[in-house]
């Protein structure tokens, strides 16, 4: 028997990949987020409204992410923003083999910022690095507030949350408490932006956007 | 939940080691970090499908898992982080930085040699 060293990252192919986006989006200056949250936390809600909110102010083009279908896609293009579907074809994450693809689809030189929609997954995508400046959690209320300490990874590795669907709070209907949630993410991540919103009726947003236009300029 | 792909790329980086040492692989380390979304039980089981008919049929995985690591901010010592109670394991305070977590690695093989 005989032992050999090896000693290589498996991830090699997309970290690969991830690097290039790195320098992409460095060359470009551009800032570029990597969205991720389970299935149905409103991503694509938060987007669509963001966009049309903020578009006197920031240029967003959206990469969109799904394992099939492009009805997210169509969503984002009835905002006008520019947008790339990726279907994934039953995988779990998105590749940053994929979005380098991508973002050469999109007209980056008239953007001011990228944002990737990933596959609605809260495990896998926060192990494949895209080449994003930065990873956005949202967690809505009706998934309950112990999914930060469920889910640590994705909390642990995102520099904003958005704490979507606060409406639903108001009646009792759904018991989430916000503060809980907070203090779990903040334990894994002091420095954490957290953001309370409601993209339905717009409530909390306007934090987000203030912190989204500050970001981007700072690239 | 993404065991498979992590396996196609296992089944590669090894088939091309053994090739380059022309030995039959049989065994092989692996190590992942604390916040890595990997379960072991089922990486192997999509090991071994994706190994068959392959040099790396009937090898046997062994996976280490690296402790999340962590810098406390009250009395600086990094150390290992445990998520059902996130604290200092020196002064136990709850204020701390968490550190890169280590990434998946192919360690090591063992080859058959004869
Ligand atoms: N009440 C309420 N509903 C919301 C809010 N945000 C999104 N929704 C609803 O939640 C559902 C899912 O929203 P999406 O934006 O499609 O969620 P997503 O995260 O993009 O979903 P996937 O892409 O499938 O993972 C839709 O029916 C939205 O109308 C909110 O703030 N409040
Ligand atoms: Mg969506
Ligand atoms: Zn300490």
């Amino acid at each position: 028997m005989k032992k050999v060293d090896v000693v290589k990252k498996i991830l090699y192919a997309n970290e690969k990949y991830a690097l290039e986006n790195v320098l992409f989006f460095a060359e470009h200056k551009k800032l570029c987020l990597n969205m991720i949250s389970s299935p149905g936390s409103g991503k694509t809600t938060i987007l669509a409204r963001t966009i049309s909110d903020l578009k006197e102010r920031i240029k967003i083009g959206v990469i969109e992410g799904d394992i099939q279908t492009d009805i997210d896609a169509e969503r984002i293009s009835r905002t006008k923003a520019p947008v790339v579907q990726i279907n994934t074809d039953g995988a779990c994450h998105l590749s940053a083999a994929q979005v380098s693809a991508a973002i050469r689809e999109l007209p980056v030189k008239e953007l001011d910022l990228v944002v990737i929609e990933n596959v609605g997954n809260l495990v896998c995508p926060s192990d494949f690095d895209l080449g994003e400046n930065a990873k956005i959690v949202v967690l809505s209320v009706a998934e309950g507030d112990d999914k930060p300490i469920k889910y640590p990874g994705i909390f642990a590795k995102s520099k904003a949350m958005l704490i979507n669907k606060i409406d639903l709070l108001e009646g009792g209907l759904v018991d989430f408490d916000i503060e809980r949630a907070k203090t779990d993410a903040r334990r894994l991540n002091k420095d954490m932006e957290i953001f309370t919103v409601s993209a339905k009726t717009g409530e909390g947003m306007n934090d987000w956007y203030a912190w989204l236009t500050e970001s981007f300029k700072n690239v | 939940m993404h065991e498979t792909m992590v396996a196609e790329s296992l089944v590669a980086a090894i088939s091309a080691e053994a090739v380059k040492h022309n030995a039959k692989p049989v065994a092989a380390r692996i190590s992942c970090g604390g916040l890595s979304a990997v379960n072991d039980e089922i990486l192997c089981f999509a090991f071994e499908a994706i190994a068959r008919d392959t040099p790396c049929e009937g090898m046997k995985l062994q996976i280490e898992h690296k402790p999340l690591r962590a810098k406390c901010r009250n009395c600086s010592r990094d150390f290992d982080v445990d998520l059902s109670m996130p604290k200092c394991s020196e002064c136990n305070s709850e204020s701390f930085k968490l550190l890169a977590d280590a990434p998946l690695l192919l360690e090591e093989i063992e080859l058959q040699t004869d």
